[in-house]
């Protein structure tokens, strides 16, 4: 079993330049008065606590995973193909300064910085199941505001059929990308409707703080109902489409990896059984259990595909 | 000491230390002894780590003949059949941990995997195949099978074929690590066809020579 004890992984520990820039920063916003403060634009690092309410009613009762096996069990290409690969290789990742781009059928387009993306919105914590495509789930206590509302703010117009979003590319920062697993960038989409689903969330936290690197820092999607893999991490780019994207995972082995992958027990991966799953961090011998329809959000999302032929668009 | 006495009191209980140290990291990790970890997944970390020592062993049961050809040390023959038990030995706990600890006993599942899903059929092929090769492992079977123990052992080659291809077809997406045990294999597996050749050719020579002059030659 993991060891329960706190570890500081070296990638917690404040470096110096960022530590006295801090002080550089603090020093600044006492001149120019403490309201400055209080309205600081600045994003804060990993690990550093975040202003946010609890959003219950998103949230699901069963007990979270603990912080230590939600950031040490990654699937995180970028980073290397082990789980463990991420937490250990992801330092090398700088998230600040970050910025995103937006493109395509939208009337606002344009670069902007993570503080502008996050300018306006109030953040909330959503306890919801993670279910990867290989078959073990988690539960997580994710920090983070509607993807919808941030949609709205860029004012698609009404070619905008798919969101389309990118992951960072560089090959110092995230040497995984050195490999070819994948055809690099990663990319990912929703069709509209999902993306303005209110489940499908933009996450900047984890567990009440600043999501660290190995979890997709500093801005990543989280929807619910759907295998991990379609929830993007290190987001640099939102593109408004009328085609669907050719996302990454469906690029490389389209007759495994659909481009919807709604989380679905009666449709298997080829290889393996999608009926069941087994919960990280469960007490042995108890772990296993069956794999819910939408991942236990059909209630809220079944209808997105009322008609649908789930078989053939897994 | 003689080879014989070296073997018995230095060697083979060497080997049977390290032939249990994978098991010993394994359960270190899973009780969180002496600082080891099987991390957040110790169910998949025990099969996968499992499953890989058992091809290990596999593939260097296999790598016995070539080495004592190539260093000239008939003796090594000596520590093959430890081997090739410990490569039983870790592919019945990696199919235990699959059983128990991750089907948890589902029967139903078991089956289903193995009809359905090539990756663990192939498998588990390749664990029934190894039962009958342990079975006859003892110098008492070997005896009394004569010529029949060679053909029967030669099963090997299959089982470790099975085994990798097993390893391929599980993994995800990033194939570079079967891809290396495949790429081990066909050495070992090149090495016996260019032998047998030879060693043909050889003997067409010498019957051609020592026959009449119109003796078939065999290919």
């Amino acid at each position: 079993m993991p060891t329960r004890v706190p570890r500081i992984a070296p990638s917690e520990i404040t470096p110096p330049e960022v530590y006295f820039s801090r002080r550089a920063l603090l020093a600044g916003a006492l001149a120019s008065g403490v309201s400055a403060l209080a309205h600081a634009s600045r994003v804060p690092a990993p690990g550093e606590p975040l202003n946010y309410t609890r959003n219950e009613k998103l949230s699901v009762s069963e007990a979270p995973n603990k912080y230590e096996e939600i950031t040490t069990y990654n699937n995180f290409y970028e980073f290397g193909t082990d789980k463990e690969d991420p937490s250990e290789n992801a330092r090398s990742l700088h998230t600040s300064p970050w910025s995103v781009s937006v493109d395509g059928e939208a009337e606002v387009r344009g670069t902007f910085t993570l503080e502008d993306i996050l300018k306006g919105q109030s953040l909330e914590e959503r306890i919801y199941r993670f279910r990867c495509v290989e078959a073990w789930s988690l539960v997580v206590p994710w920090v983070g505001f509607p993807l919808s509302s941030l949609v709205t703010r860029f004012k698609p117009t009404s070619r905008a059929k798919y969101v389309e979003f990118t992951t960072l590319y560089d090959l110092h920062q995230m040497p995984g990308e050195r490999v070819p697993v994948l055809n690099w960038p990663y990319v990912e989409g929703l069709r509209m409707d999902e993306a303005m689903h209110p489940l499908t969330l933009m996450v900047v936290g984890l567990y009440g703080r600043v999501l660290p690197n190995q979890d997709g820092a500093p801005l990543r999607l989280i929807v619910p109902w759907k295998y991990g893999f379609k929830s993007i991490k290190s987001i640099v780019k939102i593109r408004f489409t009328d085609t669907q994207p050719r996302t990454a995972w469906n690029v490389a082995t389209p007759h495994e990896y659909g481009f919807y992958a709604n989380v679905n027990p009666q449709v298997d991966h080829p290889r393996w059984s999608q009926a069941s799953e087994r919960r990280i961090g469960a007490p042995f011998l108890a772990a296993r259990r069956p794999t819910l329809p939408f991942n236990g959000y059909a209630a809220e999302v079944a209808s997105l595909y009322q008609g649908m032929d789930l078989r053939r668009y897994f | 000491m003689n080879v014989t006495q070296r073997y018995r009191f230095i060697y083979k209980p060497l080997v049977f230390a390290a032939g249990l140290a994978p098991l010993v990291w394994l359960v270190c990790g899973a009780f969180g002894w002496l600082g080891a970890s099987l991390g957040a997944d110790p169910v998949k970390k025990l099969e996968h780590e499992c499953g890989k020592t058992a091809l290990n062993f596999l593939l260097l049961t296999l790598a016995v003949t070539p080495t004592r050809n190539l260093l000239g040390l008939p003796q090594l023959l000596r520590l093959r059949r430890m081997l090739g038990l410990f490569a039983f030995f870790y592919v019945v706990v990696h199919f235990t941990v699959y059983l128990v600890l991750d089907l948890e006993l589902n029967f139903a599942t078991l089956g289903a995997d193995i009809a359905k899903r090539p990756y663990i059929t192939i498998g588990f092929t390749a664990l029934l195949l190894l039962i009958p090769l342990a079975a006859t492992s003892t110098n008492g079977m070997m005896r009394r099978l004569g010529r029949r123990w060679t053909s029967l052992h030669r099963l090997v080659y299959v089982i470790a074929i099975l085994g990798v291809w097993h390893f391929y077809w599980q993994v995800k997406r990033d194939v570079r690590e079967p891809l290396i045990y495949a790429g081990v294999l066909a050495l070992l597996l090149l090495y016996r066809l260019v032998r047998a050749r030879a060693a043909a050719s050889t003997r067409a020579r010498l019957t051609s020579r020592s026959g009449s002059a119109t003796a078939p030659e065999r290919t």
